[in-house]
């Protein structure tokens, strides 16, 4: 009971972790990017040929799989994604779902299609036992981790000036310009930071969620699930959906198999129609 | 205008729509090479009978996206929801007769389509598209789960269907499905034409150009979402039960997330708004596809892609700009 509990967490940091970079595209930017997983992908298999191929030890490919994706994503920030932002919907949509469909046939060429593993350190392999919970070394490094990312995100967004700065910039770009704020450059960073956010996620998650070429697709849902239930007012609301959907889906799989994702699903609907501004925004509903 | 009295604003309206509902001369060139295709392509006839249903499919889009606004990440909802009642009547021997399982499939289509569509009038963009995704992902978790009745991943299998109107059998050539599923198109096709130049299909223009005007001027703007989401159901069910009925076979595969999103290009390729964008971007599309599969069966999804960036970097109204020069010459609108 308590070690689904435990896994549910971790799984659920994880997910913020993939999702956090959305939560500021997505929530704050008001950009519909359904290819935010195409990112954590390159992250994961950016892990997966440092460490399996050329023998980093799995430390130090995690560095990387953070700057890999957030150069990649700045480079499609400054080329392509910034035409797109003032556009409607519609097209935002198509032009992700485009990425995606390309990243994941390219990553099959390049990859080939099955699935992929991460050799671990052995110091991560595992579990012990802490008054009858059985606690595996890999997750609890994973919650420690990203509970560490949590905190400085939410610090780097409330409390320097570059959040300040992204804040302002997203609530009125003309007026941040006028102010002397490099909106463009802020929107730049911030992007290739939560590319790379993402791409550590997934660089982490290889072992817990798998990784194949599909990964973008059998996961943006639940991106899409975490920011939009979670609200886009905050990085907190965001943080406490990913939990919730971490822990409900550990839960829902072994308790329920046959339901599996389906009371997912429902309860996303559920919270959207009731709060089509997500569970925990400070706006009212509506 | 404001001078003359309501009967003769009411014949001139009238007047109006009929013209623009009269049928055009590119209109009936298209039907005619539509039917002169049975007969001078009989070898293509398996990839023809694809390109109607996915046409009618696209078609089924084009009315709530062209013609009410909404976007929809998972309009294979319906498409599979209505492919699984026909499978699942033929296959229990429910409704034997191939055209009465249709209009049943898409009358199952359609109460899907009205119960859901009260999910879509509320909220934001990303709302609906959420909602709408979830929606087909939930349908297919649904199917995958109950495999006694649906047969799970391994798709439904042993679908026996009977014989067209009791007198024409489905054959390997496709000759039959063809011919089948064309007149399904074009029937249905005929029936949009006249709800889009309704008066109800102007009111759904004036509330995909602003809601909060419309509903100043007295359009009942949920009742026509509702309305049209649920046509637009119906519409996309027949097409799920016609790739049933003309394959025999159906698999979770027709509540994918891919269906959803081919769509949407399918749509964009033809244009929306128009009715006819549909069948032309079916055409289109499976023609590339087909095309693209044989130079390389693996990774045609990576051109598909590049195309629908491509597409939004060019831009939807540029494109649009260079058919409707297309159009000014050839007089489609």
């Amino acid at each position: 009971m308590l070690t689904i509990l435990f896994d549910g967490i971790a799984y659920g940091m994880l997910l913020f972790v993939l999702a956090s970079g959305l939560a500021v595209t997505l929530g704050l930017m008001n950009f519909i990017n359904l290819a935010h997983g195409a990112f954590a992908m390159a992250g994961g298999y950016a892990a997966v040929v440092l460490v399996n191929k050329l023998g980093w030890p799995f430390f130090a490919a995690l560095p990387l799989a953070f700057v890999i994706p957030a150069l990649a994503g700045l480079l499609l920030e400054r080329t392509l994604y910034r035409h797109v932002y003032t556009r409607p919907h519609l097209d935002q949509v198509l032009f992700t779902i485009g990425l995606v469909f390309m990243s994941v046939a390219a990553t099959d060429w390049v990859m080939g299609s099955q699935q992929v593993f991460v050799q671990l350190p052995r110091a991560l392999e595992g579990r012990f036992e802490v008054g009858g919970v059985g606690i595996g070394r890999y997750r609890l490094m994973i919650i420690v981790l990203c509970g560490l990312l949590t905190i400085a995100l939410q610090f780097a967004l409330a409390r320097t000036r570059f959040g300040s700065r992204l804040r302002a910039a997203v609530d009125d770009p003309r007026t941040a310009q006028g102010l002397g704020i490099p909106v463009n450059a802020v929107f730049s960073v911030t992007f290739a930071v939560g590319s790379g956010l993402a791409g550590l996620g997934g660089a982490l998650g290889v072992e817990v969620l798998g990784l194949d070429p599909h990964f973008p697709l059998k996961f943006m849902i639940y991106f899409l699930i975490v920011v939009a239930v979670g609200g886009t007012s905050s990085i907190t609301g965001p943080f406490l959906a990913a939990i919730v959907l971490g822990i409900g889906d550990v839960a829902g799989k072994y308790y329920m198999p046959k339901l599996g994702a389906f009371a997912i699903y429902t309860i996303m609907i559920v919270v959207l129609i009731l709060r089509p501004q997500g569970l925990f925004s400070r706006a009212p509903g509506r | 205008m404001s001078a003359s009295p309501p009967g003769v604003l009411a014949a001139a309206l009238a007047e109006r729509l009929g013209q623009r509902a009269r049928w055009r001369p590119i209109e009936i060139a298209f039907w005619v090479a539509a039917v002169a295709s049975v007969f001078l392509l009989p070898g293509k006839h398996i990839i023809l009978a694809e390109i109607a249903i996915l046409a009618l499919f696209a078609l089924s889009l084009d009315l709530i996206l062209g013609y009410a606004g909404i976007i929809s990440l998972g309009h294979a909802a319906f498409f599979g929801f209505g492919a699984y009642c026909a499978g699942l009547f033929a296959k229990h021997h429910l409704i034997n007769e191939p055209v009465l399982a249709l209009g049943a499939a898409g009358l199952a289509a359609a109460a899907l389509g009205f119960v859901t569509s009260f999910l879509v009038l509320r909220g934001s963009d990303l709302t609906r598209l959420m909602v709408t995704l979830g929606v087909a992902l939930m349908l297919r978790e649904i199917a995958n789960r109950f495999d006694e009745l649906t047969g799970g991943a391994d798709g439904l299998q042993g679908v026996g269907i009977a014989p067209v109107l009791g007198s024409f059998a489905f054959d390997i050539t496709g000759h039959v499905a063809y011919v089948y599923a064309l007149a399904v198109l074009a029937i249905l096709l005929v029936l949009a034409r006249r709800l889009v130049h309704s008066p109800f299909g102007l009111s759904l223009r004036s509330v995909k150009g602003n809601a909060l005007r419309a509903s100043a001027i007295g359009i009942p703007v949920n009742a026509r979402l509702v309305a049209i989401y649920t046509v637009a159901a119906a519409y996309a069910g027949i097409a799920g039960a016609l790739l049933t009925q003309t394959t025999a076979f159906c698999s979770l595969d027709v509540f994918s997330f891919e269906r959803s999103a081919d769509l949407l290009l399918v749509l964009i390729i033809g244009g929306t708004g128009y009715l006819y964008g549909g069948l032309i971007g079916a055409v289109i599309f499976k023609l590339m596809q087909d095309w693209l599969a044989t130079m390389t069966p693996q990774y045609w999804q990576f051109w598909i892609g590049l195309l629908l960036v491509a597409i939004v970097l060019v831009g939807r109204e540029r494109m649009s700009r260079w058919l409707d020069a297309a159009r000014g010459l050839v007089r489609l609108r």
